[in-house]
């Protein structure tokens, strides 16, 4: 892989190496919040607020963390600042805070704000890793913001809470799909999008680790 | 890395100095935050109140307009009468509910709206003239499916006649369960009577499928069996003398302080 640049790793994890599509990190969250365009707007927002700076923190006192506690010297960084959105969020969006709940606390345990101070903050500058943050907050908010433009449009016929379809429940005419206002949706639609993007991109389809064999005589089975 | 990093001296700075930086952003943002945090909540119970009163707007200053039109009281359940022994700004009913001081068990076929415990004071506001009010909000709260439902229910000042529900906690499902935010579902509500006839405490209060025709129905929630048997629960829960029954008494022609007077020591010696 050659050095990394500015504008590669802010583009690189939109599509190309998308942290939910690709790597499928961070999915629970993604399955949770994107009932909403605008909650799955501010979860995008938060993340990228959270994966940027944890990065660029990390990134500033690499070279003075021991490596055997590494790990918890970043969760205790991610922590910090998601606490601190949590309160701005209930001091000035609280409508929103009220929707989002435990899941911006639960940004914590995403795994791609982790990932990426382990393996890209460690090892590289301050801005270049918070860029990096921003990067892979964008990716994550680029399926987020996608997954909740369908779910929203069609399990409420609205987008960002803006009527577009008129449901039945207040005199219209459209049937909303009440699957696609319960989390598992999500999966139907990352599936999908998983889908587009290693058609349009062949290179990121694995390689099958997982050959079975192949099963032709009756003993073998057992 | 470098080296040197992974000594015990080296961890333990490392570890000491990250937790004293954290921890001193953390608490800045916490406590820097608090005032506006709590005036938000403040502010969402308020416009509550305010909505199921149809009093509310959007855009409208919240505190204000709470502040004229709307006086807290407090209410001991079991009389139906105003107390003094707590202040209606400090009190909190479902802190109370906790404490077995100020509150009580219910007993299993009593507690239909599976509480648990109740509170013995409970905080209610009157919009309008206090002493003759247009409307009395009352809080609310019981299972519904998933969890607690929490909200408010107005009654009108002959407390009989309903003036709107809303809730403002719950985890029913979205699209089945969870319209019970649809303002057209909650919209049915308005003009609703609680008690069949005036001089009972039974709440008639209930949801029915296919179609409400008597004052005393209203339309349960398609697809949401459940939520709707608990909305009647904790509705007629909080109606019946176990709740506010006493309380509405007072309003109310017919039902006088004497039959509840007569009315909560025998249910005592049933209950026990």
């Amino acid at each position: 892989m050659s050095a990394p640049t500015p504008k590669g790793v802010i583009l690189t994890p939109i599509f190309k190496n998308n942290p939910i599509a690709l790597q499928i990190l961070g999915i629970c969250s993604a399955l949770a919040v994107t009932s909403s365009l605008s909650v799955s707007l501010v979860m995008s927002l938060a993340v990228i607020f959270v994966t940027a700076f944890s990065s660029m923190f990390v990134s500033l006192i690499r070279n003075h963390i021991p490596s055997s506690i590494r790990i918890i010297v970043q969760m205790t960084i991610i922590a910090s600042l998601v606490i601190v959105v949590d309160q701005i969020l209930k001091a000035f969006a609280y409508e929103m805070s009220k929707q989002l709940s435990v899941f911006v606390g639960l940004i914590i345990t995403n795994c791609i704000v982790m990932g990426r101070a382990e393996g890209f903050a460690m090892t590289n500058t301050p801005t270049l890793s918070f860029l990096d943050g921003v990067g892979n907050g964008l990716g994550y908010g680029f399926i987020l913001m996608t997954v909740g433009f369908f779910r929203e449009l069609f399990g409420s016929g609205s987008l960002f809470g803006v009527t577009i379809l008129e449901t039945v429940q207040n005199g219209g005419w459209y049937v909303p799909n009440g699957l696609l206002l319960l989390p598992p949706s999500a999966f139907f639609i990352i599936g999908l999008i998983i889908w587009v993007l290693r058609s349009l991109n062949p290179e990121q389809v694995e390689d099958n680790e997982f050959v079975m064999k192949e099963n032709t005589q009756p003993k073998e089975a057992v | 890395m470098a080296q040197g990093n992974n000594s015990i001296k080296k961890i333990l700075t490392v570890a000491f100095s990250l937790c004293i930086v954290c921890s001193i952003i953390v608490s800045t943002a916490a406590v820097g935050l608090k005032a506006r945090q709590e005036r938000n909540q403040e502010l969402d119970r308020k416009s509550n109140i305010l909505a199921v009163a149809d009093l509310y707007e959007p855009g409208m200053d919240v505190g204000k307009e709470f502040s004229q039109a709307v006086t807290a009281k407090v209410v001991d359940l079991d009389t139906g009468e105003y107390t003094d022994e707590v202040d209606p700004e400090t009190y909190d009913g479902f802190q109370a509910a906790k404490d077995p001081a100020q509150s009580r068990t219910l007993s299993g076929e009593k507690d239909i709206a599976g509480l648990g415990r109740q509170e013995q004071f409970s905080t209610i506001y009157l919009v309008g003239d206090e002493n003759n009010p247009e409307q009395i909000v009352l809080p609310i709260r019981g299972q519904g499916l998933w969890g607690l439902m929490r909200g408010y229910l107005s009654v009108q000042g002959d407390g009989n006649t309903i003036g709107g529900i809303t809730f403002y906690s719950h985890a029913e499902t979205p699209g089945l369960g969870g319209e019970v935010d649809n303002p057209r579902w909650k919209a049915q509500w308005e003009g609703k009577e609680i008690y069949a006839s005036s001089d009972t405490m039974e709440p008639a209060i209930q949801l029915v499928k296919g179609g409400a025709s008597e004052s005393t129905e209203v339309d349960a929630l398609s697809g949401a069996s459940l939520t709707s048997r608990g909305v009647t629960k904790l509705v007629q829960f909080w109606l019946s003398e176990e709740g506010f029954g006493h309380y509405l008494a007072r309003f109310r022609d017919g039902v006088d302080s004497q039959a509840s007077a007569d009315a909560s020591p025998s249910d005592d010696s049933e209950g026990a």
